[in-house]
């Protein structure tokens, strides 16, 4: 604001004024594109992730603290009562993991004797969540294992559900990983019952996914389950992905669309498997044609 | 007589804001989460004249950008333009009474909000929690209480400092 009396304000001094400001956006835009293009290098945000780790950890503290006297402080009974709990459960799953187990042998049989070798091998580390809120337009956790416990960018990332998600970033003693329902996740499933090849991709909320492109003439329906195909090699097959709850045409009414519900628990986890890559599962894709 | 603000307080505030940023919220809460960093450097930046605000804001922005996992440059663009309006209209901000200043405070979370949606926009995310457009609010709200809980730690500090 000019007062009528002051002298009025020089150009040179109001560029002065704005020059850092003019600097620090062109700076900022420069950062934005590179970031947003993946163009940055890996390097600069672990390294800056190293720098916040401390800060993720005591931000964290709270709910640690929280769980902590929940378990030391709790009744007696109230143990006892969960232990119980826990341990039929653990029965049941026993008893559906030997049921399991023999469908497995079976299985290998007969893939032996088609002469096909992938398998459905995995190795399994567990991680857990790092209690802190990242931006809520983005879907992602903080996992505290990293590079030192021999985490890479691209490990699939499951819960006793199915899929969860992947890393995308990972630093010294901590990594970042893209959940499922994040808007710039895709990941190719199967429909279990027909072996329809899709793509699924997340929506930004936690409790849906979208499965754009489907065409007119497939047979999807309300119910059925979606699977990772393993195409593109980033994720193993097998591991369930959502259940479709809704067909219907999208926008343009030359494709139907499908909503489906994440079949791992998106939000409620505190611990998440990494798979780890052990030895490549041969080859990549859908199975060639014999002649 | 020391004047200036301690480096612990000043360094404190922004830590705390930076943690307020990333502190676990129950799920509607969390989209609420008023933007406390943004007033501590509003505090700062009218308690303190002079040039290296933006610059400072910019880096602090920066490392928020690290920790909430936003965009890498967006929260330290927001930032430094919050601190470039404050640093204009400096000598007004400053004798304003309390709740002009936190119905100041508030447009330049509004305007900190219009910029976000621009540059999120223009990244491609999609359309904002709704919850979101209530948060320059709550800001407003918490102004005050920022603005007097700063101010008694500053003038304390001064006042002890003052009569060794």
């Amino acid at each position: 604001m000019i007062q009528p009396g002051a002298p009025a304000p020089k150009l040179s001094e109001t560029a002065a004024g704005s020059l850092p400001l003019l600097a620090c956006i062109a700076l900022s835009a420069v950062l934005m594109v590179a970031d947003h293009r993946g163009e940055l290098s890996p390097h600069v945000r672990a390294t800056l992730a190293t720098a916040a780790e401390p800060l993720w950890r005591l931000a964290a503290l709270p709910v640690a603290l929280w769980r902590w006297s929940d378990t030391h402080l709790s009744r007696q009974e109230v143990l006892a009562d969960e232990n119980i709990a826990l341990r039929r459960e653990l029965q049941l799953r026993d008893a559906q993991i030997a049921r399991l187990e023999a469908v497995a042998q079976e299985n290998a049989r007969l893939r032996e004797l088609l002469g096909g070798k992938t398998g459905y091998r995995l190795a399994v580390r567990m991680a857990g969540i790092v209690e802190v809120d990242l931006d809520p337009w983005r879907q992602r956790v903080r996992l505290d294992l990293g590079s030192a416990e021999g985490v890479e960018v691209g490990q699939a990332m499951i819960d006793a559900g199915g899929m969860l998600g992947q890393v995308i970033e990972v630093s010294g003693r901590g990594a970042t990983a893209l959940l499922l329902t994040d808007a710039n996740h895709a990941v190719p499933v199967q429909v279990v019952r027909t072996g329809l090849r899709l793509v699924a991709v997340g929506t930004g909320r936690s409790d849906a996914l979208r499965v754009p492109n489907i065409p007119r003439s497939a047979d999807v329906r309300v119910d059925d389950v979606l699977v990772t195909s393993g195409i593109g090699g980033r994720f193993p097959a097998g591991f369930a992905v959502g259940r479709v709850v809704r067909v219907g045409p999208d926008e343009s009414r030359l494709f139907l669309e499908a909503e489906a519900v994440p079949a791992a628990r998106i939000d409620r986890g505190r611990e998440v498997l990494l798979v780890m890559r052990g030895d490549p599962e041969g080859p990549v894709g859908p199975p060639e044609d014999g002649p | 007589m020391n004047r200036a603000a301690p480096f612990w307080l000043r360094f404190g505030s922004v830590m705390v804001g930076l943690l307020a940023l990333v502190l676990p919220l129950p799920a509607p809460l969390d989209e609420l989460r008023p933007y406390l960093l943004a007033l501590v450097l509003v505090y700062w930046a009218l308690e303190t004249p002079g040039g290296g605000g933006i610059a400072a804001a910019w880096l602090v922005g920066l490392l928020a950008d690290v920790l909430a996992g936003t965009l890498l440059g967006e929260q330290a663009l927001r930032l430094a333009v919050l601190v470039f309006l404050v640093q204009r209209f400096r000598a007004q901000l400053r004798f304003f009474p309390a709740w002009q200043q936190a119905a100041a405070v508030g447009l330049m979370l509004l305007n900190d909000l219009v910029l976000m949606l621009v540059l999120r926009g223009i990244a491609g995310a999609g359309l904002p929690p709704l919850g979101v457009l209530l948060a320059p609010l709550l800001g407003t709200l918490l102004w005050p209480w920022v603005f007097l809980l700063l101010d008694a730690l500053r003038l304390r500090h001064r006042e002890r400092t003052g009569r060794r």
